[in-house]
């Protein structure tokens, strides 16, 4: 009866040896006809369901341009919307994203050991691949963040220029900085500091839930403030729709130049016509622009300067960095929590090897990170400058979510939906 | 992609073709690098019981209210030791199911006797917390039969998992998605 008790005691003045080669104690022999018992594995969501997300992803893609260029339906887009938002948002709980993927991709990019699945990279490309053709349908109905935000705007308010463009600039650089951190494999920070996945999982810390309450109260007032001042794929996404082919267009034929449509959206996408904007002499204009393409490589070098300065506290982010430091700390005072340093007690050479690698790829890292924060705000700059010219209302296809707000706002459009007859309009031009 | 015959060739449409040609070859390029990169099936993680510290953060740390982290018994490797140091706390007043005797928190280890003198011990997956008492107690004196694993009917696996950025063992890992578990099976004996 006491046999294992012995078995114990003299196990534990073993207890140095920790390799479990074998059993410290064998498993008896059953006399009574016991059955040892197998450890359930409860299965995960089966690997072939992912792809019907991508297959769900596509249609969604589909149908949202479907609806944005053919039925132009601000209806369907908020049906769609529900769809994503029910889908993607709260069955998947926001989980392979679009916006994160970005990550997997930089990480798949710079380290060979991580394998990234065909569905994230099916999820990074397709969105993209839309925009830089027919510009941001994923953003209007397809995205659960954008979704979520659409949905609670009841009272949208104009966001000032002088506001609005340097927020504008958030994006580019928090998308940098989340390539620089996943592409070291220092962790994602673009889905930690996802203010919207709380919701759709009911759960959070304590500060991703305060800055999701935050940002839906915005919400309220300022129309999708995650996607126009935060989020990094909408940065992408709106690099992309510089060269889209078509655009979003508000009237069907002819713009009578009311203005309806610009009062209409809530992410002032609208650009009014050049005619009815102030403009300087030429000669000022060019002078400026000529100062600012001088400027483009100053600042690209100071920003280059300056994040390689930040490259060595940025690195302590990293959980092999930090703890290298502290083993190397703990040699000389004792650490407060010596159970993760563990591991590198036993045997500190490749993880103080490790570190000293991620440190250099963070000088690199974070130098493209600071060249790149100069390049955003020089060609900022540089396209504050530029004069183009438009003879009707159009929607900046950067800027515009294609929520299709704007054309049941248009009187063309009306007229062509038959809403106001037509020949109310044609009496009203008689006049 | 036909040229719509109603826009004529301009400067700025020509240079949104160029920057959508250029574009699309960058897309390409990025595909063709990361080809090899790729995996079909999916990958969802898992602890490695090899590289656990039992340091009971992932009791805490997952996203889930209740950690999708739980115990698992690999009864093979059990020795169904009568002061079992997964059940009993340090020093217990004696062998039995009284609660001031249990390590587990949350009493989620059941104790049935099975003969003379052994009795098998179970874990109830809706009580266990992931907090690694247990195991903690089995591997340091026992045979280590108790680990933790991800318990993929709770997991969300998210992009990067929350536990994993914390674990003070860096025992997870991500896993393909058909073997989605790391069990401890019976050492061979040589």
């Amino acid at each position: 009866m006491f046999r294992r008790l012995l078995h114990l005691l003299f196990g534990l003045l073993l207890l140095s040896a920790t390799a479990l080669a074998e059993q410290r104690f064998p498993p008896p022999d059953f006399e009574s006809g016991y059955q040892l018992p197998t450890p359930t594995t409860p299965a995960p969501r089966a690997g072939l369901m992912q792809y019907a997300d991508v297959v769900v992803l596509l249609s969604a893609l589909a149908l949202a341009l479907w609806l944005v260029y053919r039925t132009r339906s601000r209806r369907g887009i908020t049906a769609l919307s529900l769809f994503s938002l029910a889908y993607f948002g709260f069955y998947r709980k926001g989980c392979v994203c679009a916006i994160g993927s970005v990550q997997n991709v930089a990480l798949a990019l710079c380290d060979s050991h991580y394998a990234l699945p065909v569905t994230v990279l099916i999820f990074f490309l397709a969105p993209l691949t839309v925009a830089l053709f027919a510009g941001r349908a994923f953003c209007a109905a397809v995205c659960p963040q954008g979704a979520i935000q659409d949905l609670v705007l009841i009272k949208p308010l104009k966001v000032p220029a002088w506001l609005e463009t340097p927020l504008g600039l958030i994006p580019y650089l928090f998308l940098g900085a989340g390539v620089c951190f996943a592409a070291t494999g220092s962790g994602f920070l673009i889905c930690r500091y996802d203010p919207l996945v709380p919701f759709f999982r009911f759960n959070g810390s304590e500060l991703m839930i305060g800055l999701g309450v935050a940002f839906l109260l915005a919400g309220l007032f300022v129309g999708r403030p995650y996607c126009r001042f935060l989020c990094p794929y909408g940065a992408l996404l709106r690099l992309a729709t510089l060269a889209a082919k078509w655009r979003v267009r508000v009237t069907p034929d002819t713009c009578t130049q009311c203005a309806l449509c610009q009062h209409s959206c809530p992410f002032g996408a609208m650009r009014e016509p050049t005619g009815m904007q102030k403009r300087e002499p030429l000669k000022t204009s060019r002078l400026r622009l000529a100062t600012f393409l001088l400027l483009l490589p100053v600042l690209v070098g100071l920003g280059a300067w300056g994040g390689s300065q930040l490259a060595t506290p940025a690195s302590k982010f990293n959980r092999t960095v930090k703890l290298a430091g502290r083993y190397v700390r703990s040699l000389t005072t004792p650490d407060r929590f010596p159970m993760e340093l563990q591991r590198v007690e036993a045997n500190p050479g490749p993880v103080l090897a490790k570190a000293e690698e991620i440190r250099q790829q963070f000088l690199l890292g974070a130098t493209l990170f600071g060249g790149w924060v100069g390049l955003v705000f020089g060609v900022k700059f540089i396209s504050l400058c530029l004069r183009r010219n438009r003879t009707d209302f159009e929607p900046d296809p950067g800027t515009c979510f294609a929520c299709a707000r704007c054309f049941e706002t248009c009187p063309s459009e009306r007229i062509r939906r038959g809403w106001i007859p037509a020949e109310l309009e044609t009496a009203r031009s008689k006049e | 992609m036909s040229t719509n015959p109603k826009e004529p060739v301009n400067r700025r449409n020509f240079l949104g073709a160029a920057a959508r040609v250029a574009a699309m070859t960058g897309v390409g390029a990025l595909l063709g690098k990361l080809a090899g990169a790729t995996a079909a099936k999916g990958t969802v993680w898992q602890i490695d019981p090899a590289k656990c510290v039992r340091c009971g953060k992932c009791a805490t740390a997952c996203v889930l209210e209740q950690s999708a982290v739980k115990c698992v018994h690999a009864y093979a490797v059990c020795g169904y030791c009568e002061l079992c140091t997964g059940y009993f706390g340090p020093e217990p007043n004696e062998l039995t199911t009284a609660a001031e005797n249990q390590l587990c928190p949350t009493a989620a280890i059941q104790r049935t006797y099975i003969e003379d003198p052994y009795y098998q011990y179970h874990i109830d997956e809706k009580l266990c917390i992931g907090c690694a008492k247990c195991v903690d107690g089995c591997n340091r004196y026992g045979n280590g039969s108790l680990f933790l694993q991800v318990r993929h009917d709770r997991c969300v696996n998210c992009n990067e998992c929350a536990i994993a950025r914390v674990c003070a063992g860096d025992a997870f890992v991500r896993v393909p998605v058909d073997q989605p578990y790391l069990l401890k099976t019976k050492p061979t004996t040589s």
